[in-house]
This record gives C-alpha cells, sequence and structure tokens, in this order.
C-alpha cells in the first residue's frame, strides 16, 4: 500500500487492489466478483475524487453533526440481556457460550 | 372508502365515539395488506398477532382513559431496519435472516407506550443502502401509483404502504434522503428530523453520523403525531439531543406570512425534469399566496456534498457492518473449515452487490495512503457543506426545492448504473451532510406520478418545516388522492 497521500486513487485501482480490500474487509469475492466489482469502484472513485478539486485549505474536519460533548449519565447496573437472550439468535453455540470453527 | 383513508385525528375521533373499534381497524388494515400487498410487496412480514394483541390492549386504553394518546388503536408499521422484539428484523439482507432481536428500538417501544398497533414490518435497500428498494435482498417493492416504477428508497416499503393505505403512518429511515426520497415517490409525507432529535437505539446502523428516523404518513399533522411520539433525549443514545421539541401542533396552526424561504439556485440546476419544476413552482407561487416571501439563496459546496457523501457514508459502513459476522446473529457458516473461512463465507453469501461496493469502497477510503485524499478530506468538504446552511439561515427561516430531479423511474433504469442511483438524492443528502432537519410533502402530479417539494429547516427547526410543508399541503390539497386499484 502507498503511504503518502494519494491526489486521486480510481488509477490506483486494479485486481491485486480489489483482492487486498477484499481480504482486509472478509468479503470473499471469488475471481469473477473481482472482475464485475472492479470498474464499479473505479467509477465510482472516479467521480468521487471531484472532492480534490474543492478548497478545503483552513477547514475543519467535521467530526459529528449533533453538537454533543462528553455526555455523561449516572453510574448504574441496569438490568441487561441474559446470557440465554444473547445468545439465542447465534447460529452455534455450546455451554453459554458462542461456538465458532477454529482459527488456522 | 377504506378506513385507512382518514387521517390520524379522525380515526381517532371514531375510536373514542366507539363507531369501530382498534381490533376491527388492525383486521381492516391487515386484511388489506393481505388482499393488496402481493403485488405491491411493501410488507416483508406482517405481524397479526402482536397487532391483534395491542389492538386489544387499546380498546382497554380507549375505553379507560380519559384522554389516550392520539397514536393509540392506530396501524403502523416499521422499516426492517428497526429492532423488534421477538420479530424477526433482518434490514433486507440474508445476513440477518432469521434474526429475532431481544429488544426493542426506542422509536418502537415509544410507539407502542402511546398505543400504536404494530401490523408488520416494511421492506427497505439492503442495510438501508439504496434509492429504489430493489437492493431489497427479499423482493422489490413497486411504486403505488404505477407498477413499473420504483418506490423509491430505501424506505420505499414504509412509503408505499402509506400511499396504499394498508398502514396509516410508518416509520423509516433517513441516511442520505431514504425517508425523503420514497415519499416523494410515492406521494406521501417523510421527515427527516434533524441529527439527534430522534434516538438511533436499536437502529441497525448504516452510517451512524447520518441516520436519523423519521416518520411517513399521508399528511403533514399525522407525521407530527408521529414524530411528537418518537422524539427526545434517549439514555440509550448519547447522540440523542435534550433540547426541548416546541409544540409542534401549535407550529401547524401558524401559517406561513411573514417567513423568509430560500431557494437555493443549485438544486434548480443539472438534470431538474420539467414536470417537476412545473409543480415546484406551482407550490411557490401557493407559498407567496399564503404570505411568504421567496428569494434565491446559494449553497456553493453542493457540487462536491455528494462526493463527500459517498465517501463518508461508505466509510461508516465499512466500520458498522464489520459486526455482520455470522457468529452472533444470522444464518452464520458454523461448518466452515476456518474462522477465516466462516467470516468470508457468511458474508459473501449474506450481502448483495451494493453492500459489497460499499463495505469494499469504505475500506478502501479509510486505508493507510488513502485516508487524508478522501475521508479526511470528504469530512472538511461536510463542514463547508454544513457552513453553507448555517450562513443562509441567517437570511431565510427555511429552504424550499423539489425532493428529486425527477419522478419515480422505472424498475431497473438504474440498477446497473450505480452512480445514475447515487445521483437520484443529490436533493437530499446535503441535509444529512449538515444533521440539520427536513421534510418531503407531496406537492402536485406529473404524467399521473406524484412529486415532492423538499423543506429544509435549521438543525431542530422542525417546526417551521411541518408549518411550511402544511401551508404546502394546503395549497396543492392532494393528500386524499389514492393510487388506482388501492382505492377499493
Amino acid at each position: 500500500m502507498v503511504g503518502a497521500d494519494r491526489e486521486g486513487g480510481a488509477g490506483d485501482l486494479d485486481l491485486a487492489l480489489v483482492a487486498h480490500l477484499s481480504r482486509l474487509a472478509r468479503l470473499g469475492l471469488t475471481d469473477v466478483e473481482m472482475e464485475v466489482i472492479l470498474p464499479q469502484l473505479r467509477a465510482i472513485l472516479t467521480a468521487v475524487d471531484r472532492l480534490q478539486e474543492a478548497d478545503v485549505s483552513g477547514v475543519d474536519a467535521t467530526a459529528q453533526v449533533g453538537g454533543m460533548y462528553d455526555v455523561m449519565r449516572e453510574d448504574r447496573v441496569e438490568p441487561g440481556l441474559t446470557a440465554h437472550e444473547a445468545l439465542a439468535n447465534a447460529p452455534s453455540h455450546e455451554a453459554g457460550l458462542l461456538r465458532v470453527p477454529a482459527i488456522q | 372508502m377504506s378506513l385507512l383513508d382518514l387521517s390520524i385525528s379522525e380515526l381517532g375521533r371514531r375510536l373514542r365515539a366507539r363507531e369501530f373499534s382498534s381490533v376491527e381497524l388492525a383486521e381492516e388494515a391487515l386484511g388489506r395488506a393481505e388482499a393488496l400487498d402481493g403485488s405491491l410487496g411493501a410488507f416483508l412480514r406482517t405481524t397479526p398477532e402482536l397487532a391483534l394483541e395491542q389492538a386489544r390492549a387499546a380498546d382497554q386504553r380507549l375505553a379507560e382513559e380519559a384522554d389516550p394518546p392520539a397514536l393509540c388503536g392506530i396501524p403502523i408499521g416499521h422499516k426492517d431496519v428497526l429492532c423488534t422484539a421477538g420479530v424477526e428484523t433482518t434490514a433486507g439482507s440474508r445476513i440477518l435472516e432469521g434474526f429475532r432481536p431481544p429488544y426493542d428500538a426506542t422509536v418502537v417501544a415509544r410507539l407502542a407506550r402511546d398505543g400504536a398497533v404494530v401490523v408488520g414490518k416494511m421492506n427497505c435497500d439492503e442495510f438501508a443502502m439504496g434509492s429504489s428498494n430493489e437492493n431489497s435482498a427479499f423482493q422489490p417493492t413497486v411504486n403505488p401509483w404505477d407498477a413499473g416504477r420504483v418506490p423509491g428508497g430505501s424506505s420505499g416499503g414504509s412509503a408505499a404502504a402509506v400511499a396504499a393505505r394498508l398502514a396509516v403512518a410508518t416509520l423509516g429511515t433517513d441516511t442520505g434522503g431514504s425517508v425523503r426520497l420514497p415519499a416523494s415517490f410515492c406521494g406521501v409525507v417523510g421527515v427527516k428530523p434533524s441529527y439527534g432529535r430522534v434516538s438511533r437505539y436499536g437502529v441497525i446502523a448504516f452510517a451512524s453520523s447520518l441516520d436519523q428516523v423519521g416518520p411517513m404518513a399521508k399528511t403533514v399533522e399525522d407525521a407530527q403525531l408521529v414524530l411528537s411520539s418518537i422524539a427526545g433525549p434517549d439514555g440509550r443514545d448519547s447522540t440523542s439531543s435534550p433540547a426541548p421539541l416546541g409544540d409542534l401542533a401549535q407550529a401547524l396552526q401558524e401559517g406561513v406570512r411573514g417567513l423568509r424561504l430560500g431557494i437555493p439556485r443549485e438544486y434548480l440546476e443539472a438534470g431538474l425534469e420539467g414536470g417537476v419544476r412545473a409543480v415546484f413552482e406551482s407550490a411557490c407561487r401557493g407559498l407567496e399566496a399564503e404570505g411568504a416571501e421567496l428569494v434565491e439563496v446559494s449553497l456553493p459546496s453542493t457540487e462536491f456534498a455528494l462526493a463527500a457523501y459517498y465517501v463518508i457514508a461508505p466509510a461508516e459502513v465499512s466500520s458498522n457492518l464489520s459486526r455482520m459476522d455470522g457468529v452472533r446473529f444470522g444464518p452464520g457458516e458454523p461448518a466452515a473449515p476456518s474462522l477465516l473461512e466462516a467470516y468470508e463465507l457468511a458474508r459473501n453469501r449474506g450481502f448483495g452487490p451494493e453492500v459489497r461496493r460499499r463495505v469494499a469502497l469504505g475500506t478502501f477510503v479509510l486505508s493507510s495512503g488513502y485516508y487524508d485524499a478522501y475521508y479526511l478530506r470528504a469530512q472538511k468538504v461536510r463542514t463547508l457543506v454544513a457552513n453553507d446552511f448555517s450562513r443562509v439561515f441567517e437570511k431565510v427561516d427555511a429552504l424550499i426545492s423539489p425532493t428529486a430531479p425527477t419522478p419515480a423511474f422505472r424498475l431497473g433504469e438504474r440498477t446497473q448504473d450505480p452512480l445514475a442511483m447515487y445521483a437520484t438524492d443529490a436533493l437530499t443528502l446535503p441535509a444529512n451532510l449538515a444533521g440539520i432537519s427536513g421534510l418531503s410533502v407531496p406537492a402536485g402530479f406529473t404524467s399521473g406520478l406524484p412529486v415532492g417539494l423538499q423543506v429544509l429547516g435549521p438543525y431542530l427547526g422542525e417546526a417551521v418545516c411541518l408549518k411550511v410543508g402544511a401551508a404546502v399541503e394546503r395549497a396543492a390539497d392532494i393528500w386524499h388522492r389514492i393510487p388506482a386499484g388501492f382505492d377499493g
């Protein structure tokens, strides 16, 4: 991956980079799916590259729009989900724990 | 004539007068859904048992309470991104098939508190990503005014159900226009509250800095009644605003005389269809006749808003949707040979094409080497967009524009071209970037298709949006029109 800031990344996008993104995001894209998505992502990024034309010198980045800062609440214990409720939607669980395939 | 043609206040009067019961009203809504939704596709599922249980409780409250809430006994529907305890909630995605949330979203709980009766879960684009409802993994919803056209998205099922009188009101969510756009396409009212006005607790997240829940209804007054029920601070969402909502019912009674309304020049430029322009201009004359002063204003950063949105929203998608891993909910792939393959299989089988595109794009713009050029720059452009609005709201009380450049487009017309689909939201998404209030109200028809007028108000300016919306509604006088085939 490139270290420095890039002005426009649509041109950098190729199958190898799409494969990298698919791995990072756990999308599991097949070769055929990557061939399909590559030109779509390239077209979107080309349109989004319009951003490089905006004059943002001296402009702060928006962090949030609601104007709420440091919202605090009482540190109170409240009833939450039971283990049974929390596990009820899991495709596989055992002895009160989520069960997943082994890490290889 | 159906009972569902009536406004909430009229239904409330008749429920209190015992002309019919809430159970009878719920049965009528469910019966209409059963008979009419097969070709419409607005519901992902109806909830007859829940509805009848809530309706019986509402009837008891109507009999016992001196002043039951306005929504007591009123049939409503929830967009399927809203968690409903024990009722399957999929967000229109295969990856959540079978998911029964163990809790209610705050908005769902508040409507239940006020006696509303849930008749079903409404279809939507997968994880609310889309402008046509064609990205639902389960079924497309069609437009009740023309079955060859889209209802708009992503809250398309919520909009179509209200237009077709299958529910009296519904909830949608609006991240870039997903309440206002389908409201415009289906000829109903849709409100996008200011960011923080309505709790997001229990809303399956799309882009957390942009998402807001909003009501969809036949009239501005109906939408106001639903908004008043769901709005307000919530200890479970620390971004929810403690600011008082004000007397929204009173705002509806006030006219627009003396209000200064801005028309953003940039919103009337590229791609505005002639019929939409004609409806908008006619609505402007109606507002002037009611005493509003109309002035042209400029929002110069509009040209960059779409690009900023399609960096920020996918970035948040890539982060939010990482929880969709098939381990805690959804069908998952528990028999995969390794954990990595389980994740990849679950997500590959579970996500449709648009969700994959946005996750990949979001991963890209957040990745090392591209973060500054895309994500950081987009967040600076977002500041420019918000500053534009702040500047004009020093001079005008609200902004008006068409909600979308065109009326509802044909099914399939934009599915092969993501950029054409994205452009559908060009006039609605700036409000989400800035966090301000807005709504869409039916203003007229072009070639038999509804056209919505968008009202944008300042941050926490719901009252002025409703006031202007009500004036447009009075002048247009079309809210009682029902699409052919649904008027029986």
